[in-house]
């Protein structure tokens, strides 16, 4: 039998691939759920003690917590808005006939290819409070009155942070949507200029329905990368409160504080809001747009 | 009336275009310019746009004086063994989700998209832990089984799409020439995948060559540290004195090679990106 044979060849061919899913994913998985239920120190010095649920429990009045979750929001709504309205603009940009289009194209590809920790420097460089060039040129063009610390300033350092998470998302954004509309039918605005339909009403009648599924799809892929997000803030602040995100505090109480039980309580917390993030995202937006 | 119009509207256009680029383009330009230029015209009052005066102390600073070389073999090995491993697995279970009779298909192809969105802190404690036990904490090979974790899932997820595009009837006729079902991957659907194999193998590396937290999280010392932790991390002689030229220096080394890769390959990598994406 033929198929038979190609089944079991299939199963064959598949199990690798399984199994690494299992060593890498499953498994530690499995460690984080069970030992999110113990007070244990990751070297394990002292013998781990079961607490049951005493971890979550404790989660849920942790300001230090709380504090983490309105960052990642505030940074993933920020960040991911203005990718979103950046990148169409800069989709629309190259969706145009032009000269010069794929240097644009080729352009926009530098700042995703670059390194996070790299991109990260290169801005902190950039923002550095004497010896940077945007207070050296802001003083100079009259846009700044003073040269000012952006990465030291509580209120300042985040939104500054997400300037640079724009700047090397954006391109990702802008590629996909760029996608999204190159499958939208000449001809249907070719019908519009007929029935006199302004560029305006043409985009807000044509191009933005039809460019849904892409936004969608590329609305969900950014919000589940700013969600975990950890290199760029890391880099920037380090394990300052007044930027530490969810991903940034989960390490740091594993590994600096060693704390293997309440930092899994903490991994499980953002596995569970992942998951209802994707699973409300499919819901609402994703049922038609995907269909 | 109407041409002064145009005209204007053409005007904005392309300031606009400019604007794009130069945002784009020139942060990357500022480090390149900076990691040339010697430190007194680093931190001068009035900087020159231009890389003058000129030097190349950094570029030596970072070699000599810094474990630099070392983090970039680290580097190589790691984001290159990462992306073979997942090629070869990739390609194996790729062809048996896309073409062959398998009844568990969608399970394990939820399982594998599942697997691209999944958050890689979750798991930080207990691949530590893993990889503790196993012994292969601060080894290259550890580093390269963790990277799986985000570079096998995208690699299958992406071959498999390429391997239900090609057509049925040379599977067929392989098999009517009597050729079994893994001689035919291998010597008629493979050749065949060439660039998605490419496209996909280019996206694993840039992912695994830009990895950061896992490189930070399980590396001790220069032994294995690849380039972006260390990056994160190069100090002056003292806590107070960054040395801005060489980590400039250091960050063009380790971005002009993937630069390069991204301008040749541009076309199939937008291609591979929104492949991975659209239909993710």
């Amino acid at each position: 039998m033929l198929t038979q044979r190609q089944v079991r060849l299939a199963w064959l061919l598949v199990l690798p691939t399984l199994l690494v899913v299992v060593l890498v994913a499953g498994y530690p998985l499995a460690q984080v759920f069970y030992w999110s239920l113990f007070r244990a120190d990751i070297a394990f010095v002292e013998p781990p003690e079961f607490l049951g649920f005493k971890n979550y429990l404790y989660l849920l009045q942790d300001p230090d917590f709380r504090q983490a979750l309105w960052n990642t929001v505030k940074f993933t709504v920020f960040s991911v808005s203005l990718e979103t309205l950046l990148g169409l603009a800069i989709a629309l940009v190259i969706h145009s006939n032009f000269k010069g289009r794929g240097l644009v194209r080729t352009a926009i590809l530098i700042p995703w290819a670059i390194p996070t920790v790299v991109s990260a420097k290169m801005w902190q460089w950039m923002l550095h409070d004497v010896y940077g060039v945007i207070n050296i040129l802001g003083v100079k063009l009259g846009i700044l009155s003073q040269k000012v610390a952006f990465l030291a300033r509580p209120e300042l350092v985040l939104p500054a942070i997400i300037a640079v998470d724009v700047w090397k998302t954006t391109p990702f954004m802008a590629l996909l949507l760029l996608a999204g509309l190159q499958l939208i039918p000449e001809e249907l605005y070719e019908a519009a200029s007929i029935d006199g339909a302004t560029r305006w009403q043409q985009f807000w009648t044509i191009t933005l329905p039809l460019l849904t599924p892409a936004l969608v799809v590329a609305l969900i892929f950014r919000t589940l990368d700013a969600l975990r997000v950890f290199d760029v803030i890391f880099v920037m602040s380090g394990v300052n409160p007044a930027t530490r995100t969810l991903a940034v505090y989960n390490r740091q109480t594993l590994i600096d504080f060693q704390d293997l039980g309440y930092g899994s309580a903490i991994s499980v917390a953002i596995l569970v809001l992942i998951f209802l993030f994707v699973v409300a995202y499919m819901r609402t937006l994703g049922r038609e747009a995907l269909r | 009336m109407r041409t002064w119009l145009r005209l204007g509207n053409r005007l904005l256009f392309y300031l606009l275009v400019v604007f794009v680029v130069v945002y784009s383009v020139f942060p990357f330009y500022w480090a390149v310019i900076s990691s040339f230029k010697p430190s007194d015209a680093l931190f001068a009052s009035d900087p020159n746009f231009l890389p003058l005066p000129f030097t190349l102390d950094h570029y030596k600073n970072v070699f000599l004086q810094a474990n630099f070389g070392r983090n970039l073999l680290n580097s190589v090995v790691v984001a290159g063994g990462a992306t073979l491993l997942s090629l070869v697995l990739g390609v194996l279970a790729a062809y048996a989700l896309g073409r062959l009779p398998f009844p568990p298909r969608n399970a394990v192809l939820y399982l594998v998209l599942a697997m691209t969105m999944f958050p890689q802190i979750s798991v930080l404690g207990g691949l530590f832990m893993l990889l503790r036990q196993a012994g292969l904490f601060n080894t290259h090979m550890g580093l390269i089984l963790s990277y799986l974790l985000f570079t096998l899932p995208f690699t299958v997820w992406v071959l498999v799409g390429y391997f239900k595009g090609l057509p049925r009837e040379l599977e067929e006729a392989a098999y009517v020439d009597g050729a079994t079902p893994l001689q035919t991957l291998v010597r008629i659907m493979l050749p065949l995948t060439g660039p998605g194999l490419v496209t996909t193998g280019l996206l694993a590396f840039i992912a695994a060559w830009n990895e950061y937290l896992f490189a930070l999280t399980f590396t001790v010392g220069d032994k294995v540290k690849t380039v972006p932790p260390a990056i994160a991390s190069f100090g002056g002689a003292t806590p107070f004195e960054i040395p801005w030229g060489s980590i400039m220096a250091a960050s063009v080394v380790v971005t002009v090679p993937l630069v390069v890769l991204v301008l040749i390959f541009q076309q199939r990598i937008v291609a591979g990106l929104t492949a991975g994406a659209v239909k993710g």
